[in-house]
């Protein structure tokens, strides 16, 4: 399994995570250490294997659809690193035009 | 007076119901050696000391006016993943070095619930993942026994800190081996319940469908106390079962006479080193002298157990950490040129490089076109390992193998080389597909370090292997040496 350096740009972009151009050829070395050790895998036929995404095969319960938590904005806004007026302030993502 | 850290919990609990002494008495004696020695280990991201004595003193109360709870006064200490409302919360990461919990997971309100005081918020690797506590943002942890070597991880400052008697036990969780490795390799007790024994409310997720929280302690029996009160069903985590918990206390006592022992050969043809090997035969003379039948298995598909978690954990851990992205909470760069540079350098700086490595995978796993091939293939993979368990434990109570391939290792031995390092859970991780209970009990020591072996059964049988490890350190003496820190 080889990536190119075009498949880990687009990867991280996906993850928006923002990786130097240097970093990628140690990086690129040690994911496909990783899908080269996942590739195992590939020795097993599971073509009428169902998948499992629960270990113990249980359905998610239903609750009743009724408001639980108390409004604790204030609270919960501790933690924010830029706040204004109550609202999480980020840059600007709507370009005016004059 | 004795040296209280060397108590159990149940003679600790006797020596306060007694007034032998305080709950303050004690905890200050905890603080004052976490104060002489963390330094040498760091095995704490927080110390709370003012809240602890508080709580010691509120203890003492309870006992003086004969409204004593079930853990009421014993001094423990939370894996820093566990939200701990008003305290730092950190999950050993910079993205979240700056985070002070609005609320409390649901195992540290099981615990204050208990009357238990909490020391304090142990050293990890970062969101859990690792096997070494090298991945902390803040430092790595220092193995108790040999100080150049590592305690194991991800809950390698839990295992630290009750490995040198700085608390009673402490809490911990295990995806893949996150509480067993670092028990076998600090020497203690460490219990990985069933998958929705314990909530998950307020435990940083990492990959939820493996995630579940544990213990870490000296002894089986100071285990099944902590798990006791920890454990039940929590309506705030969907994933919880909604099933009584046994009095795990109690249960420890029945004998384990008749119960059979399956030993998978896949983890015995595998050249491990031959003290291993030898401390896993003696120790099943102990069981065998116990009337416990001890008989060969086979798990066909436990050879795919590693390929398949690492698909798994790393795609649900880039579903998991993508709410990290300097908004709301946490970690933000400085001056964002816009709203896509704050996400992206936001990221690159607020997590390490195991982590971020991890996101990457697991991006490249779920994305379009590579899904089938990777996480559905995974998904389907699982299956088999879990119906190999579920086919064994047809024949047989229980699963025993080393808990890791060997004992601790020096530090930066391993940090090169991602895929040597995952190699340390290859004992472990297969419980966590399967979502079955695990514990590793210490069976033995090599060149001063200890070696863990590790029993695994079928689902919501805590009891069961609580039980066989209780026995076996009735038998032997592993579990009672400690490490020359002071």
């Amino acid at each position: 399994m080889s990536l190119k350096n075009q498949d880990l740009e687009q990867i991280a972009y996906l993850a928006r995570i923002n990786i130097d151009k240097d970093k990628f050829p140690s990086l690129k070395k040690e994911l496909e250490s990783i899908l080269e050790l996942v590739a195992k895998m590939d020795s097993v036929n599971t073509e009428s294997v169902v998948p499992m995404s629960h270990p113990l095969d249980l359905s998610q319960p239903l609750r009743k659809d009724k408001v639980t938590e108390k409004d604790d904005r204030k609270n919960l806004q501790k933690n924010a690193p830029s706040i204004k007026a109550g609202l999480f302030m980020v840059p600007k993502v709507i370009e005016v035009e004059d | 007076m004795t040296e209280l850290h060397k108590l159990s919990i149940k003679e600790k609990l006797k020596g306060l119901k007694d007034s032998t002494f305080s709950s303050q008495e004690l905890t200050e004696s905890y603080l004052k050696r976490i104060k002489k020695l963390d330094n040498k280990i760091n095995s704490f991201i927080t110390v709370l000391e003012e809240r602890a004595v508080k709580s010691a003193k509120e203890a003492d109360q309870r006992y003086a006016s004969g409204s004593a709870l079930p853990l009421d006064g014993i001094p423990i200490a939370h894996k820093d993943i566990f939200c701990t409302e008003g305290v730092l919360t950190s999950c050993g990461s910079r993205m979240l070095s700056n985070f002070i919990s609005p609320y409390s997971s649901t195992v540290v309100k099981n615990f204050e619930g208990s009357g238990s005081v909490v020391l304090g918020k142990t050293n990890m690797d970062e969101f859990a993942m690792g096997s070494s506590n090298e991945t902390s943002y803040f430092g790595e942890v220092k193995n108790p026994w040999k100080e150049d070597y590592v305690p194991g991880g991800s809950s390698g400052g839990s295992a630290a800190c009750v490995s040198a008697g700085l608390a009673s036990g402490a809490t911990g969780t295990d995806t893949g081996g996150s509480i067993r490795q670092p028990a076998a390799l600090c020497g203690l007790t460490g219990i990985k319940p069933t998958y929705g024994r314990v909530s998950r409310y307020g435990m940083i997720a990492f990959a939820s469908s493996l995630d579940q929280g544990g213990v870490l302690t000296k002894t089986a029996e100071d285990a099944a106390y902590m798990l006791k009160t920890m454990s039940g069903h929590d309506p705030k985590d969907s994933t919880s079962l909604n099933v009584e918990v046994p009095d795990f206390v109690k249960e420890i006592n029945k004998e384990i006479k008749g119960l059979r022992v399956g030993l998978p050969k896949q983890f015995f043809s595998m050249n491990l080193p031959e003290y291993v090997e030898r401390s896993i035969n003696e120790s099943l003379k102990v069981f065998e002298k116990l009337g416990v039948k001890i008989i060969d298995v086979d798990l066909p598909h436990i050879d795919l157990s590693l390929p398949i978690y690492y698909v798994i954990a790393p795609a649900e851990c880039s579903a998991n950490l993508s709410r990290y992205d300097g908004v709301k909470f946490g970690y933000r760069c400085e001056d964002p040129k816009n709203l896509e540079d704050l996400y992206m350098r936001t990221r690159e700086e607020g997590f390490g490089s195991e982590v971020k490595r991890r996101i990457l995978i697991g991006t490249y796993a779920l994305s379009a076109g590579y899904y089938d091939a990777y996480y559905l293939k995974a998904q389907k993979c699982r299956r088999l390992v879990a119906n190999d368990f579920k086919e064994t434990f047809k024949s047989v109570d229980l699963i025993l193998s080393p808990t890791a391939p060997d004992t601790s290792f020096a530090l930066g031995a391993k940090t090169s080389d991602p895929v040597e390092m995952y190699k340390q859970d290859i004992f472990t991780i297969p419980a966590n597909l399967a979502g079955l209970p695990g514990i590793s009990v210490p069976c033995g020591q090599h060149q001063g370090l200890p070696l863990g072996l590790q029993l695994v059964s079928d689902n919501l049988e805590e009891s069961k292997i609580l039980r066989m490890a209780h026995h076996f350190q009735l038998n032997t003496d592993w579990h009672k040496s400690w490490p020359e820190l002071d």
